[in-house]
């Protein structure tokens, strides 16, 4: 709407400015509301920087700092990661509840075929990324070939691949130190450099360098508007020549992938190979893909917002701690940013109506 | 051949029929993978086998798993058992069952974790949790010497939740280290300036170095933590390392498991009081034979509202004052 137009409007409705006042605040926010359809990581973004500076204001310097800010990235990095596997496979309108169990497993993979069988590093993690991907790509076979429903699927490999890690590793845990004088390359991603105060671990370059090698796959190739296509229509882009079987095993499997990773990850950051970690991490998983602006509907969203919702959790948890207050409230406040955030994409979303 | 198939069949009946009469008992744990519960489960096997007592062992999915306790009484109940030893997940909600298990003619008998209220249960054969707190209070207190004063102290706890257990040994450390308690039934609420923060962890890795990373956010020159189990500790190590701190920090625990011994070998840990769950299952064991044989029910440790099953401090720097065993002796007992 032009200026010129807002006058010509004034001029045939001179008693009702109120109306017109409406048409102008509609209008807005349908623009409003058109931008936020085409950049879906602007919300999380945004919730993000506020909330950052809002944490700075109240606890100054101590949480401003460098030293605070990249603990958040160093806090985030697993749970970053595993969001960008589950990202995946939301935006099939899918749900991938065994990526934390994936992961488990898959870092046991690594630790045990070192220590228990004597391989060469290099050839255990391997095994443990391929064992990954092959845990995906059941979940894939049996969501895409088999029909089942993604939920269904995964409810039950979560528990399959959670209770094989605690009877294959016999609930074992291999030590810190036995890791560092016989095969620190599983650490490798918990080593650290900085930068001033900032400290960084290659996990966290690896989880910052990998969402952004998704978010250019997902916009810049045919694979990566398939996945769109396919978590919005199925049928529509089978009819359009996407072999959507083809799709969705491979992005289960290319979750599991990164599962495997942040599964060599989460070695680094611990120090130690322990099967009972990573228990939640699928519902962190699936609640920064959630408050990062990904319809839980499929095909709408971007990868980057993820990010952003876990490091929104990654903020608001150190954020509320060094306030001092009872671990509890940051939950409560979490369970209302999902709620917020579900309601945000309920409302854009009519736009596409 | 149909003789000798009949006589078979006879045998075979007469055999199940003596197994029948054998003492039955159930072990109730709170979850299959946590190396305590397996630990105890391998120590009342064994002596079940030993001296002919039938034992079934069931346990939750996950630790906090009520309803799987539940049916397990319920089945131990219908299957005739003679007396239940159970390490219970919710220890309220659990007395309800119990109680019926107790009226039903069983011995019930409390691992580890005290029921709520304690005598809800027949016998406890348990830790002295705040003893084992109390230890590795004492210890820190006297390696650091005149330093004590002005210590920064970190608290690992367990859970927000505040389980009995966390607490015993939470509030035991603080007094053996010298430190006015508050209110001794929950942490957090002393109010002594040495005291940096309480922050939880799960009794894992994961948690135990997110803890330590938000305690450190609040104070960078902590250096004495307390840890709520050895998997935390070593977690906790973990955060101590990124900054480089590791070397200047005293970290003590509680529970004595295989890997943290190592641990205090290596010197991430200073000193743990280490518990013995497979002398806990065995000695319980034993208290349900001896009621099936003789109706005789198991007595609590004198002075002591529970059966004391015993504690030791695990350390290699031994401290005047405060009794303790070495890492060769405490490898030699540990579990897990």
């Amino acid at each position: 709407m032009t200026p010129g137009d807002q006058d010509s409007l004034a001029a045939e409705h001179p008693d009702d400015t109120v109306a017109s006042f409406e048409e102008e605040g509609n209008h807005f926010s349908n623009q409003v509301r058109n931008w936020l359809h085409q950049t879906p990581a602007a919300v999380p973004l945004i919730v993000l920087v506020i909330s950052t500076i809002v944490f700075g204001l109240v606890l100054g310097s101590k949480f401003f700092s460098p030293f605070a800010l990249t603990l958040i990235l160093q806090q985030v990095a697993i749970v970053g990661i595993v969001a960008l596997a589950q990202s995946l496979v939301i935006l099939t309108a899918g749900i991938d509840l065994s990526v934390g169990a994936i992961m488990v497993f898959s870092s046991v993979i690594m630790g045990q075929f070192t220590f228990r069988y004597g391989l060469p590093v290099e050839v255990s993690v391997f095994c443990g990324l391929f064992a990954g991907t092959l845990m995906g790509a059941i979940n894939g076979v049996l969501v895409a070939v088999v029909r089942l429903p993604p939920f269904i699927v995964t409810l039950g490999t979560w528990q399959i691949f959670l209770a094989a890690n605690f009877l294959y590793s016999e609930n074992e845990t291999i030590r810190g130190s036995d890791i560092a004088d016989q095969a620190p390359l599983l650490q490798f991603f918990g080593e650290k450099f900085k930068i001033g105060g900032a400290i960084f671990t290659y996990g966290v370059v690896l989880m910052l360098v990998l969402a952004v090698v998704l978010a250019y796959m997902l916009r810049y190739t045919a694979w990566g508007r398939h996945v769109y296509a396919v978590g919005d229509d199925p049928d529509a882009a089978e009819l359009s020549g996407v072999r959507t079987k083809r799709v969705l095993i491979s992005v289960y499997a290319l979750s599991g992938l990164i599962c495997a990773i942040a599964g060599w990850v989460l070695i680094g950051r611990i120090g130690s190979v322990s099967p009972t970690s990573g228990q939640l991490a699928n519902i962190e998983a699936i609640t920064a893909v959630v408050i990062g602006g990904i319809s839980l509907f499929g095909g709408r969203g971007s990868i980057l917002g993820s990010l952003c919702g876990a490091l929104i959790v990654g903020v608001f948890s150190l954020g509320l701690r060094m306030v001092g207050t009872d671990p509890q409230w940051t939950y409560l406040l979490i369970g209302l940013l999902i709620i917020l955030a579900v309601g945000i994409d309920q409302w854009i979303r009519k736009v596409a109506v | 051949m149909k003789k000798l198939l009949v006589s078979t069949a006879i045998t075979m009946a007469l055999m199940s029929t003596a197994a029948v009469a054998d003492v039955a008992a159930c072990l109730i744990t709170k979850t299959d993978t946590n190396p305590f519960f397996v630990k105890m489960k391998e120590g009342a096997t064994a002596r079940a086998a030993e001296i002919g007592v039938s034992l079934k062992t069931y346990a939750g999915k996950i630790d906090g798993d009520h309803q799987s306790q539940v049916a397990a009484i319920e089945t131990c109940i219908a299957d005739g058992a003679k007396g239940i030893l159970i390490a219970a997940s919710d220890t309220k909600a659990i007395v309800g069952s119990v109680t019926q298990a107790r009226d039903a003619g069983l011995v019930v008998i409390a691992l580890d974790t005290p029921l709520e209220p304690m005598d809800a249960a027949d016998a406890t054969f348990a830790t002295d949790n705040f003893l084992a707190g109390e230890l590795i209070g004492k210890w820190a207190a006297a390696a650091l010497g005149a330093d004590a004063a002005n210590a920064r102290i970190g608290m690992l706890d367990l859970a927000v939740s505040q389980p009995s257990v966390g607490v015993l040994r939470d509030q035991g450390f603080l007094q053996g280290f010298g430190i006015d308690l508050g209110n001794p039934n929950k942490w957090g609420d002393e109010t002594d300036p040495r005291i940096v923060g309480n922050d939880v962890t799960a009794g894992n890795e994961e948690g135990g170095r997110r803890a330590m990373e938000n305690l450190l956010a609040k104070d960078p020159m902590i250096n004495v933590v307390y840890t709520i189990n050895e998997p935390a500790a070593s977690g906790a190590y973990e955060a101590l390392k990124a900054i480089g701190r590791e070397n200047d920090v005293l970290i003590v625990s509680v529970d004595g498991g295989c890997p943290g011994v190592a641990d205090v070998k290596d010197g991430v840990i200073g000193a743990t009081s280490q518990q013995y769950p497979l002398l806990m299952a065995a000695l319980g064991i034993e208290a349900i034979k001896t009621w099936a044989d003789s109706g005789v029910k198991p007595a609590p440790t004198p002075g002591k509202a529970f059966f004391d099953t015993g504690v030791s401090l695990v350390t290699d720097k031994p401290a005047p004052g405060v009794p303790s065993i070495d890492t060769k002796e405490g490898t030699d007992r540990c579990w897990g």
